[in-house]
Formats: C-alpha cells, sequence, structure tokens
C-alpha cells in the first residue's frame, strides 16, 4: 500500500488521493513514483477505465518537495528519477481526471495540467511560482499552460509567479468546470463514470488524438485523427454502439 | 482573550466582536485591525460559534479609519493606502461576507468612512434610531473603500450610490431603512437587547444551511441565471446532507420543536 496516496475503487473508476497532509501534499519523489505506480496498475487494470486524482480541501499539491530539491546539484539534477515518474503518468493512457481543491502551485499545477480534464473548486489557485526561487517551472509548466491559457497569461503566470483564481482559470480554458469546493470530487467522480461508460478503445483513441493536436501539425493531425477513426471501425464495440443507438437501448460495450 | 481596542465574547454561540475605541469613535488603528483579526480567526476556527453580532462600544459604530495616524506632512511622500486596504480592510471585508454563518452588525451610532460600509458586508444590519452612514471619503479625496462601490449601488440603486458618495452627506438610520441599505431601525435603548436577542435565536437554527443561502445570495450578484439555477442545486445537495436538515423534517413529522446543531 502507497504512503503518500489513498487509492478507492468506485467501479469502473479509481479515485487517488494525494495524502501528504504535513506538507500541503507537496510533491516528494516518493510521492510522484507511487503515483506513476498507482497509474501504472490502473494502465494494466482492465477494470479500471477512468481515474480521478485529488489532494485535500486546502491543496491538491501545493509543489515539489523543497528540502529535497535543494540537496541536489547539476549532477543530481541529470539523474534525477522524478523524471521518469512525470514521464509515467504522461504516458498514462486512460482518462485521467484532476480534481482540484484550494493550491495547485507548482508541481501541483503541473501535475494538474497531466490530466486530460480538470474541475475546480470554486476556491481553488493555480500557480507556477518557481520563478521566486530563482528556478523554473520543469515538469511541463510552461509548455502545457501555453496550450491552456494562452501566452500572454502563461507568461504572466511564469515570469511574476504570481497564482490565478479558479475562475480565471475557467476563464482562460485550464479548467472546463468550477464547482462549489464540498462538491469538485464528486463532480469529477461524475464525469470519471461517464466516460467509464464509453468504449474504452474509442475513449483512448480519441484522447490520443487530442493530446496530438498539441504536438502535430493540423493536416498530421488530422491524418492521425483519421487513423485512430478507421481503426475503430475494427471494434466490436464500434459495432455494438451503432446497434445500441439505432435500437434505442444502451450499448454494452467490453473494450475489444 | 484580552484585547485592548475590542471586546470580545463567546456564549451560547454567539460571539460578539465589539470595536472598543470609543473615545475615538471607535476608528481603525493597526492595534485594532490585528485584534479584529484575531477575534475573527477565533471565530472562523471554533465550530461552536454559530452567530457573529458585530457592535461597538460608546456614541459611535465606526468611524473608519483613524486619520491621525494618516496624517500626510506638506512635502512628505504619499502614504500606499492601497497596502493598508490589502493588509487590512479588504481581509476583513472579505472575511464578514464569507463566514458560513450568520453576521450581525448592531449600528449604535454614527458610522463613517470605512465603518459606513464595514456594516453593508455583514447579513443583517439593525441601526440604532439616532445611527448615521457617512459616506466620508469624497470629503478628504479619497474613494469609498471597503466593498462601499460595490455595495452600495446594489443595494440603493446607482443613483442614490452616487449621491451618497459624491456628496458624502449623513443619512439617517430611517433613511438608510427605506433606502433598502439595512434591515432594521431600532430605539437606541433597544438596541443591544434586540440584536443580542435576534443572534441568540439565530444561534438555535440550522446555521449551516444559513450559512449556504448567505452564500447562494451572495452568488446570485455575480452569477447568470443558469448558472445560479446549477449552483441552488449543488448548495441544496450540502444542505440536503446536513443532521440539520434531517432534524427538521424528523421534527415537522412528529409535529415538535427542531433541535438545531448547525451542521
Amino acid at each position: 500500500m502507497p504512503h503518500t496516496l489513498e487509492v478507492q475503487a468506485h467501479q469502473a473508476v479509481t479515485l487517488i488521493t494525494l495524502h501528504r497532509p504535513q506538507a500541503l501534499n507537496a510533491l516528494t519523489t516518493e510521492l510522484l513514483g507511487e503515483l506513476a505506480a498507482e497509474l501504472q496498475r490502473c494502465a494494466e487494470d482492465p477494470a479500471v477505465r477512468a481515474v480521478v486524482i485529488t489532494g485535500s480541501r486546502k491543496a491538491f499539491a501545493a509543489g515539489a518537495d523543497l528540502n529535497e530539491m535543494a540537496e541536489r546539484d547539476l549532477v543530481g539534477m541529470l539523474d534525477d528519477p522524478r523524471q521518469q515518474h512525470w514521464q509515467q503518468i504522461t504516458r498514462f493512457a486512460k482518462p485521467l481526471i484532476a480534481a482540484v481543491n484550494g493550491y495547485a502551485l507548482g508541481g501541483g499545477c503541473e501535475l494538474a495540467m497531466h490530466a486530460d480534464i480538470l474541475i475546480a473548486g470554486s476556491d481553488a489557485r493555480f500557480g507556477q511560482p518557481e520563478i521566486n526561487l530563482g528556478i523554473m517551472p520543469g515538469a511541463g509548466g510552461t509548455q502545457r499552460l501555453l496550450h491552456a491559457v494562452g501566452k500572454s497569461l502563461a507568461m504572466q503566470m511564469v515570469l511574476t509567479g504570481e497564482a490565478i483564481s479558479a475562475r480565471r482559470a475557467l476563464e482562460a480554458g485550464l479548467v472546463s468546470e468550477i464547482t462549489q469546493p464540498e462538491l469538485t470530487v464528486e463532480r469529477a467522480l461524475q464525469i470519471a463514470r461517464h466516460i467509464a461508460d464509453k468504449a474504452p478503445l474509442a475513449v483512448r483513441l480519441a484522447k490520443e488524438a487530442v493530446l496530438k493536436a498539441q504536438d502535430l501539425d493540423l493536416a498530421s493531425g488530422l491524418r492521425f485523427e483519421r487513423h485512430a477513426f478507421t481503426l475503430l471501425a475494427g471494434t466490436a464495440d464500434r459495432n455494438e454502439g451503432i446497434r445500441a443507438f439505432q435500437e434505442k437501448r444502451r450499448a454494452d460495450f467490453h473494450g475489444r | 482573550m484580552s484585547f485592548q481596542h475590542i471586546l470580545f465574547s463567546i456564549e451560547a454561540g454567539v460571539a460578539t466582536l465589539c470595536l472598543n475605541r470609543p473615545e475615538q469613535l471607535n476608528s481603525f488603528n493597526t492595534l485594532m485591525h490585528q485584534e479584529v483579526r484575531e477575534a475573527l480567526k477565533v471565530v472562523q476556527s471554533d465550530a461552536g460559534v454559530r452567530v457573529l453580532l458585530l457592535t461597538g462600544e460608546g456614541r459611535g459604530f465606526c468611524a473608519g479609519q483613524d486619520l491621525s495616524e494618516r496624517n500626510v506632512a506638506p512635502g512628505a511622500e504619499a502614504p500606499d493606502l492601497g497596502l493598508s486596504i490589502e493588509r487590512f480592510y479588504n481581509p476583513l471585508i472579505r472575511t464578514l461576507r464569507e463566514l458560513p454563518i450568520p453576521v450581525i452588525c448592531a449600528v449604535n451610532g454614527v458610522a463613517a468612512g470605512a465603518g459606513a460600509n464595514i456594516p453593508l458586508a455583514c447579513d443583517l444590519v439593525i441601526a440604532a434610531r439616532s445611527a448615521s452612514f457617512i459616506q466620508a471619503f469624497c470629503k478628504i479625496g479619497l474613494i469609498p473603500d471597503s466593498a462601499g462601490t460595490w455595495a452600495l449601488p446594489r443595494l440603493v440603486g446607482m443613483a442614490r450610490a452616487k449621491a451618497l458618495t459624491l456628496l458624502g452627506e449623513r443619512l439617517s438610520a430611517e433613511q438608510a431603512l427605506e433606502w433598502g441599505l439595512i434591515y432594521k431601525v431600532v430605539d437606541d435603548t433597544d438596541l443591544r437587547d434586540q440584536a443580542i436577542a435576534l443572534a441568540r435565536q439565530l444561534a438555535t437554527q440550522p446555521t449551516y444551511g444559513l450559512g449556504l443561502i448567505k452564500r447562494s445570495l451572495h452568488a446570485s450578484l455575480d452569477n447568470s441565471f443558469e448558472e445560479q439555477l446549477m449552483l441552488e442545486r449543488d448548495l441544496q445537495r450540502l444542505a440536503g446532507r446536513s443532521e440539520d436538515y434531517r432534524e427538521g423534517v424528523a421534527a415537522f413529522v412528529e409535529k415538535r420543536t427542531p433541535a438545531f446543531k448547525g451542521y
């Protein structure tokens, strides 16, 4: 059982709760490693169709662990084991939803941006305060933020270190919904369950296609989309989905 | 807990915070700000507190900022009033507004400057008949702060808000009542008793639900109709899970007086 996470299965949805209350869920190497391992387990378990990741009511995650970081010199940074954990989290192919209450700062903001969908409690705060420490975001903060909120706001956040409110994050497109803080996790689970009801292969390829849009030029992205679309024609779930729609009944998907 | 510039007590679920610099009409200096903040922290963290009653000692409620701390000598550099707002007034206003329990303000006398706007951040304002509200800022070249420019147009309409803030004239308690700025006016001698009675009464009510009502009304000022409908759904979901709701329904069915606990 992991030390820094709580893991709960809600039927086809797994809820991962970051749990280092003493440090506002600061992302230690241990925590990141456990998270990566847990996601790996979810990836391999066919019964898990979507994952929700959340923190506490007060903080999703308030950044990296500064003590750890201070200990690492240039060579230490080159061999930083965290890099592998981040890559593993990035590679997670099933839908990942972040339910963010309170602070999502630094690595916490970057972790939230690894999710496919972000739901924020109305008092959530998003920021990349690394610049205040003489460093900069190191896990996607300068890259994913740009895609999420556009250049001007991304630059402002990264260069001033000032956090933005949930409402601002919603306006900018960083999060897709704001809820009452007490209901953030519930709403994220609801969306996850919704997705878990869909055909797993279609969900997986659709996720991949949307993410491709950030890496590829439009023509290549469209080509990828078409390939993926065509690939689904060979699945049993696609036949089931169309037939169920025609017969006005609920589809019964099996991920094949 | 002992303070120099405020009186603070908690009794039967009611926290009473009384501004206590009567000689200076309870105007705010730095120490009073800090003490108010300390007291409000207690209110926020003590689950037994179900109502906050805010009032002033002596003949005034609050004359806003103590200007003796703000005296600008000729040739001296202008003070950064924004800093004092950022540090003290805005957090105070936010805290009063966001407290998840009903906040009663008993305006016992003149309420001027920030002191006129602090009551507007409370939920139920009762004023003594002799009390008055003065948006005095315009008289010294300033603008109404402590959310006055936000609250006034919403409470009394833009025309009256402009008259109040541009002229800085004294608004009587009666007029404030007529304009919808406050909830109730009572005789001076009755203010204290009535405010305490109201606070005690509210403290026996389902205060968690009352907090949600407050929250939903606040949100309605920013929300679209659709957003508000969704908020009502969400807050009702929370209210429906409370022990007080369970108790309220049970007492109704059993035809008895409910015993609410505030959660």
